[in-house]
């Protein structure tokens, strides 16, 4: 860190923002020195969000000051925070996946030069910071990690003197995160300033010079974080200790979910083939599937919950029978939950109220009658899933879409829960969810399988599949590893499965044909 | 210079005002109009608005060319809500005159309670029928339902002007392009006598509280909403994307061929050349105007319906086109698309200095 005595390059003073419903942001205060990578760290609905937008332009706060390097401004769009020296890289890429990095990024500049020479200017920069990106090629070929290069680049092009990054690795190998870590700390080295927004503990003691917590839309402390261990940072972050997930030891039952010699080619032209899946899930056991999305994930999930039914009725098996060209409403019929990745558009309508979202999956359990929908009962159980999963909202008749995210995946594990499956598949449970909803959403799914539910997780956390799976595989390139028991395993050898290379099957022609990562 | 911000929810005022809005700029747009034509404007609009209103028969008028809107309107809706978008309930409804115009000469000669009732169900059917191409189109080679069912528009027009020019045309008809008139048994009872708005009025009433239950209480009417809401949640819960166009175009087809049967069987009495002046289009303007709602419906179609009859006492009184209006029709769904804009932005002040209160929406 430089300067520490130097003037702030970006100081808020009292930032209050409120919404009709709630305020997003209540005095808070923070001072960015240049060459200074911050933390801002909180739990989903603690404000970071929002306050972001308002140092981008994106939204305007109610009350409060903004002083850039010791200068009040207004920042009133995204187009004035880039004229400051202010760049974004925003958890969702907004690249267009049918045109090249160039394109892509000519778009997003206001006055963008020549492409031959936009593009010479995206090598030099890639190169000079060691984020590999090709100029020439078209984004949809390229993996997540280097979609957040693209991302970075085009950021990096305007010369930012603050650079805000939003959940930045959530979509990236351990690989790609020391990767991106040796980007962020040159960028600072060279006196950028860094805002780092997460809620990975780890990674932020990793990397940052300081934090400030936020809770409740409040300034609840702030750190240096190097100095503070997890544990007191999740007491700032969460207001009590860190919750701790605890795996009893089981003997699961009989299996519940079989899928044997599953092939599919995608529908998607983008998409990744499956490649002969032989799975099983037994009653109270969960088994989780490790690997980096675009790997099949969406495929085997598509497949598995019936919305993409399969040609033979053999090839998944829901408790014995014969489910595969069965579609989603009557796999769920069998005893199929399902959690699905996307919560907002999927899992949940954001336009309807949580009463009538219950009704999306939970239509046959006497929720509609005669055709008509019982609305008290509607009310009773989008009730009761708010209030076993402590799902923080208005009440049944808030829209979905005004949950934050963490809040609205509580409701919807809830909801899938409340419905009693034999079988729960679950998609990336804790992505971009705060700690305490994840040790929540985490338990329950525990719970379920102490119950004798069939728990199958897909997700790219390796740490938490290590804390709740009794049994691991990895999806890669389409095709799945072996299932091994978790403690026989280690994150080396996931890690390496990862990539590809595992068991007796060949390895080399698969990898050949798979283009994108 | 105004600029324009997305809004952080779209703005519930604004979606019930903005057809209050687009209506208000409609009578300024003919304010205008009138006066750049040389009337006296408030002339024109008392001959436009209040004079059709003034008397009993006025108003009987009104109730029934509402009634084809309200029909059309409501099946309009009920698809539109699962972003279905039949463009041609005008071909359904010519459709459901033909078919029902068809049992009534059939049955020429019965005189019996059961023929009333047939007639009807034929129209429906018939209105079915020609929804159920674009639909099979659609959801077998993924075909665009807004082209298929405005192009069968024309199909259906040219088959009723060749039905009333060929085998279906009054032998005694001194050689005019219609069928023979229906029987009293095959005509709809009137409700008031002297006026000629019909039972098909309470039908369409009777409709519309039914939309109400359907897409606002059933099962059924919650999955086409969530179609057409995030199609992606849709096939998720397991609510099939076939079944939604399915159902979403045969309901409207259903209100669209009994409101062309309910013409045939009404005022009309016969098959003619053409069984509406376009109803079935204006009945997407008053779907749209209506919120697809179904009480938005009912009001939308009273206005629409007012100025069908404006537009003829305005033609009598002023000596003005019939064009009129279309005029009037169509720069009220063009001012309403326009207002619509402000449920998702807002003007965005210029930035001066105070800070914006937030939006209370």
């Amino acid at each position: 860190m430089t300067a520490a005595t130097a003037r702030p390059r970006l100081q808020l003073l009292g930032i209050t923002k409120r919404y009709p419903s709630v305020v997003a942001n209540q005095d808070i205060s923070l001072t960015v020195r240049p060459g200074e990578i911050h933390a801002v760290l909180g739990e989903n609905g603690a404000g970071k969000s929002t306050l972001m937008k308002i140092i981008y332009g994106v939204t305007q706060p109610d009350a409060g000051e903004m002083l850039w390097e010791g200068r009040q401004v207004e920042i009133d769009s995204p187009a004035t925070a880039r004229r400051l020296g202010i760049g974004m890289v925003f958890q969702h890429f907004s690249l267009f996946e049918t045109l090249t990095v160039t394109e892509n990024v000519s778009l997003a500049l206001d006055s963008p030069p020549p492409p031959a020479e936009l593009a010479a200017r995206i090598a030099r920069i890639s190169a000079q910071y060691g984020l590999p990106v090709d100029p020439h090629r078209l984004v949809h070929s390229m993996s997540v990690g280097e979609r957040q290069r693209v991302e970075i680049v085009r950021c990096l092009l305007q010369q930012p003197r603050l650079l805000i990054m939003d959940e930045p690795t959530s979509v990236l190998t351990p690989q790609a995160v020391r990767t991106l870590f040796q980007t962020l700390r040159r960028l600072a080295d060279e006196g950028c300033s860094i805002l780092y927004i997460s809620h990975k503990l780890d990674e932020i003691r990793d990397l940052c010079h300081t934090a400030t917590v936020l809770r409740g839309g409040r300034v609840s402390g702030s750190a240096l974080p190097q100095q503070e261990s997890p544990e007191s940072l999740a007491r700032l972050m969460i207001g009590r200790e860190l919750p701790v997930t605890k795996l009893p030891p089981r003997t699961p039952g009989a299996p519940l979910l079989e899928v044997s010699g599953l092939s599919l080619a995608s529908t998607d032209p983008f998409g990744t083939t499956l490649k002969d899946i032989s799975l099983s899930v037994r009653a109270g056991e969960i088994v989780g599937i490790a690997g980096v999305s675009g790997n099949g994930q969406k495929e085997l999930l598509a497949a598995l919950s019936g919305e993409q039914p399969l040609a033979a009725a053999d090839t998944i098996r829901l408790c014995g029978t014969p489910a595969g060209r069965l579609g989603p409403a009557a796999r769920r019929k069998l005893g199929l939950g399902f959690v699905p990745e996307e919560r907002l558009g999927r899992g949940a309508v954001p336009e309807l109220s949580l009463g009538l979202n219950t009704l999306l999956t939970g239509s046959g359990h006497g929720l509609v009658r005669h055709g008509l929908i019982d609305r008290a009962k509607v009310r009773d159980f989008a009730r009761r899933v708010i209030e076993r999963f402590q799902v923080k909202c208005g009440g049944e008749r808030t829209p979905a879409g005004n949950l934050s995210g963490g809040n609205l995946q509580k409701f919807i594990v809830g909801r899938e829960t409340l419905l009693a499956p034999k079988v729960m598949l679950v998609s990336q449970p804790t992505w971009g969810v705060d700690v305490g909803a994840a040790a929540l959403i985490r338990d329950s799914l525990i719970e379920l399988r102490n119950q004798g539910v069939a728990v199958l997780v897909i997700s790219e956390e390796l740490e938490e599949l290590f804390m709740i799976s009794d049994r691991l595989a990895v999806l890669a390139e389409g095709r799945l590893s072996p299932t091994v028991p978790t403690a026989a395993t280690s994150v080396e050898q996931i890690g390496l499965w990862m990539s590809g290379a595992f068991g007796s099957e060949p390895v080399v022609p698969a990898r050949a044909e798979v283009v994108h990562g | 210079m105004v600029r324009l911000e997305p809004r952080p929810e779209p703005s519930r005022r604004m979606m019930f005002a903005s057809p209050l809005i687009a209506a208000a700029l409609m009578v300024v747009t003919g304010y205008v109009m009138f006066a750049l034509m040389g009337r006296e404007p408030w002339q024109a609009f008392h001959v436009f608005f209040v004079q059709p209103l003034s008397s009993d028969y006025g108003i009987g008028e009104w109730l029934l060319k509402a009634t084809p809107l309200m029909l059309c309107g409501v099946g309009l809706a009920l698809g539109f809500r699962a972003k279905v978008w039949n463009i041609g309930a005008e071909g359904q409804l010519t459709v459901g005159a033909i078919v029902g115009g068809g049992v009534a000469l059939y049955f020429h000669d019965v005189d019996a309670g059961w023929l009333l009732p047939l007639i009807l169900l034929a129209g429906m059917l018939g209105g079915m029928a020609w929804a159920a191409i674009p639909a099979f189109l659609r959801t077998r080679f993924h075909t665009s339902e807004i082209l298929v069912s405005l192009m069968l528009v024309y199909v259906a027009q040219l088959l009723l002007r060749y039905l009333v020019n060929g085998p279906w045309k009054d032998p005694a008809g001194f050689n005019f392009p219609q069928s023979v008139m229906f029987h009293d048994a095959a005509l709809l009872p009137l409700l008031v006598d002297g006026l000629r708005v019909n039972i098909a009025f309470v039908i369409a009433l009777a409709l519309l509280a039914a939309a109400w239950v359907f897409a606002y209480r059933s099962f059924a009417g919650f999955r086409m909403q969530v179609s057409g809401l995030a199609p992606a949640a849709a096939s998720y819960a397991g609510f099939g994307e076939k079944r939604n166009v399915w159902l979403a175009l045969l309901i409207s087809g259903a209100t669209a061929g009994l409101a062309g049967v309910g013409e045939v069987a009404g005022p009309l009495g016969q098959l003619q050349p053409s069984a509406s002046p376009g109803y079935g289009f204006a009945a997407i303007i008053v779907a749209f105007v209506g919120r697809l709602h179904p009480v938005g419906v009912l009001l939308a179609s009273l206005l629409m319906s007012l100025l069908y009859l404006g537009g003829e006492a305005a033609q009598l009184e002023l000596g003005l086109p019939s064009s009129v209006t279309g005029l009037f029709q169509g720069v009220l769904l063009f001012y309403l698309l326009a207002a619509d804009l402000f449920i998702y932005f807002r003007f965005k002040p210029r930035a001066s200095g105070a800070p914006q209160p937030s939006e209370a929406t």
